[in-house]
């Protein structure tokens, strides 16, 4: 291991990530990293993602500097113990572009969300990774889409079948919605795990997301193998009207942005491609109709609707409820008062969308919540 | 969701505003007919295709051609907007607008105005400019401007298939008269379309790319050179912003205001001539409301003022090109540094 090169590349993140452009360094050549360590930040079409280190050792050379644009899979540094020559290094670098174009061959390979029927709605569901592990269904919060799951989608593939849903009325799922419940939408999601045949899952659910987890929880119990509920909807009293007042009646770029900032701990991460995305998603004939019904199921004038506590409770399925400490849409002192036995995980450095502002530790959580989950 | 033409993305948004509102007519010359018609009319959809398909679904009644006659056909749709409907009026080339300037500046645009708010007058004229197709002085020119001059009508210029279906579809929902300008150069070009409908407002600029050091503010086909010329200073570490207003009127002057104060470096490519076009129009703006940011002169990449040139050479230098925005841009971002 110590004489051996390695290389660092550009990541991909979700199907339609091509390049990405290096937004800067948090190590200089020379330096020693260590596995685990964040070291490098890269812009996306969402946020600008702090990568941690899959390898330990010295940054002999740094190929990519800040603020340039790299394509996926592409060498960004060279990772090797001092010992080695200069000479090995450079023969490695060199060497690298022939090795690097293989790698495009795999990502044409890889899957697409495709539009499931699931009783009277049509779903874009994207399924990846394949394993022993139980099936693990992924379902984004309001006015969200796949894409909130794109740091998350490959860590929990590794081993296991996962689901990458969009409710009705989101992304690419038609808004087939008669009441805009959490129920209705927690039976459109049973609907797809059956036109999946996926007779068990884990169910992971990030806010409203969390809520349709639970209520699917309470009316199909035996078809929930784990809960992991990040900021969820349903469990405390409080949510931000001006969050969702705001993101309802903003169809232009400029409020768009200053909505989805109250998204984040830190709101200079978000890219302006996340507010076209979602301002290309309300411009759909039909969607704010369906955005304003969900609402209105959901929460008035700052206080939730749904209460499903109780669901939580009567679960009896392992449960993982992680929060961003500094979540401005549903705060974190929810997570407090929980029933026993469900593990809390705060997240100090985070907002309401940990999964994008600190992916790699809730990939650690929930990972190892899966783990245990299906060891039961 | 799914990839197509600009020209399928304007054909898509006419078949589902027309399946929508049984009030949309599309009227013009050589309009009818495409696939699915009988006989000769097969042949036709609109000199450029646009329109195919749509007499077979919807009938003559509802997709008229009309003879040689923009004077007539434009004052009919005017008309008719007035009293009830929603005309979709094609005119083969926007250079041909000078025999119907009273039907457009005179009443259309006045309606509203005139009676006190009480009349609409829910109208799209369809047209396409632009040089680059050897087609000569009277058949490649950029007239936005002269419609932009005009209170009382929107002027719209999409510069890819997305925004040419949001566009269109807003400006058949929109209650006032609508010139929507389509560069006959981009009718090939692709981008990802969903595929049900959907509106993008108007006076809301699309920021195609963002960067710290130039802003270029470009109008329909010359988004994509602005593009072009960004993505070639990007290896120079010249970082620029692209902004495309999508419309010019109502014209989203907080967008082009605040990149401009960011930025203090300011190059706006038109394809129209230079005397009262967007370029001068917006370089006014941006002097007036934004001075104190900037740091060097606004830099206009347009068309000469002169006719559009037919021998290739000729037409070809007539252009703005990304060679000629990117130099405008190297300018720019080095004056008084």
């Amino acid at each position: 291991m110590a004489d051996t090169i390695q290389p660092i590349t550009m990541p991909k993140w979700g199907m339609t990530m091509t390049e990405g452009r290096l937004a800067s360094w948090l190590v200089q050549e020379g330096q020693q990293i260590s596995q685990g360590q964040e070291f490098v930040e890269v812009e996306t079409e969402k946020i600008t993602n702090v990568v941690e280190s899959l390898v330990s050792g010295n940054i002999r050379k740094i190929i990519v500097p800040e603020g340039a644009t790299a394509p996926v899979g592409a060498l960004l540094a060279v990772v090797a113990e001092p010992t080695v020559p200069d000479s090995e290094i450079e023969q490695f670098i060199n060497s690298y572009a022939d090795r690097a174009g293989k790698s495009d061959d795999e990502t044409e390979g890889q899957a697409a969300p495709r539009v499931v029927a699931a009783g009277p709605h049509s779903l874009n569901i994207l399924s990846i990774g394949d394993g022993d592990g139980q099936p693990a269904i992924l379902v984004h919060g309001f006015g969200g889409d796949i894409g909130t799951w794109l740091f998350t989608q490959d860590a929990l593939a590794q081993n296991r079948k996962v689901h990458i849903v969009d409710l009705p009325a989101h992304g690419g799922s038609a808004p087939s919605l008669e009441k805009g419940s959490v129920e209705e939408l927690a039976a459109a999601l049973l609907m797809a795990m059956d036109a999946l045949s996926v007779e068990k899952a884990h169910l992971v659910g990030h806010s409203m997301g969390g809520a349709v987890a639970l209520s699917l929880a309470q009316s199909a119990p035996g078809r929930v193998a784990s809960l992991a509920l990040i900021a969820p909807a349903g469990i405390g009293p409080e949510i931000s009207s001006e969050y969702i007042e705001g993101f309802l009646n903003a169809d232009r770029r400029k409020p768009m942005k200053d909505v989805l900032a109250r998204l984040f701990a830190s709101s200079e991460a978000m890219s302006a491609g996340m507010v076209e995305n979602v301002l290309r998603f309300k411009r759909l004939d039909g969607v704010p109709e369906a955005l304003g019904a969900i609402a209105a199921n959901i929460a008035e004038q700052g206080k939730q609707k749904i209460d499903l506590k109780p669901a939580l409770e009567g679960a009896g399925v392992p449960a993982l409820v992680i929060w961003g400490e500094q979540d401005a849409v549903i705060p974190s002192s929810q997570a407090t008062g929980l029933p026993a036995g469900v593990q809390v995980e705060i997240i100090s450095n985070a907002g309401h969308m940990p999964m994008m502002e600190a992916s790699s530790t809730v990939n650690r959580l929930l990972s190892s919540h899966l783990a245990s989950a299906d060891a039961k | 969701m799914s990839v197509k033409s600009y020209r399928q993305a304007l054909n898509e948004a006419l078949h589902q505003e027309m399946a929508r509102d049984p009030h949309v007519i599309v009227i013009g010359e050589d309009i009818a007919g495409g696939a699915g018609a009988s006989g000769q009319q097969d042949a036709w959809g609109g000199a450029f295709g646009v329109t195919k398909g749509l007499l077979g679904a919807f009938g003559p009644a509802r997709v008229r051609d009309t003879p040689i006659s923009e004077s007539a056909f434009v004052g009919a749709a005017v008309g008719a907007a007035a009293t009830g409907l929603r005309p979709v009026a094609e005119i083969m080339f926007v250079d041909f607008l000078g025999v119907c300037f009273d039907q457009i500046f005179n009443q259309a645009a006045k309606f509203r105005y005139m009676f006190g708010g009480k009349a609409v007058t829910p109208f799209v004229l369809r047209a396409t400019f632009g040089a680059g197709t050897r087609s000569a002085s009277q058949h490649s020119q950029a007239l936005y401007p002269i419609f932009t001059h005009i209170p009382g009508l929107k002027v719209v210029i999409p510069s890819s298939p997305y925004d040419a279906k949001g566009l269109l579809t807003q400006a058949i929902r929109d209650n006032d008269p609508v010139i929507f300008l389509e560069n006959k150069l981009l009718y090939d070009t692709v981008g990802e379309v969903p595929d049900g409908p959907y509106v993008i407002p108007f006076g809301e600029a699309n920021i195609l790319r963002e960067g710290s050091d130039v802003t270029i503010i470009a109008f329909g086909r010359m988004v994509h050179i602005a593009m072009d010329a960004a993505n070639a200073l990007a290896k120079e570490g010249i970082d620029c912003t692209v902004i495309d207003p999508r419309t010019t009127s109502p014209l989203d002057e907080d967008t082009i205001l605040e990149s401009a104060e960011e930025t203090g470096r300011v190059v706006i490519v038109d394809e129209a001539n230079p005397r009262c076009g967007m370029a001068a129009d917006v370089s006014s703006i941006i002097a007036e409301k934004a001075f104190g940011a900037l740091k060097a002169p606004i830099m206009k990449v347009t068309a000469p003022h002169t006719p559009v040139p037919y021998a290739p050479n000729l037409e070809a230098a007539y252009l703005p090109d990304a060679t000629r925005v990117a130099a405008a841009a190297r300018a720019a971002f080095t004056y008084g540094k």
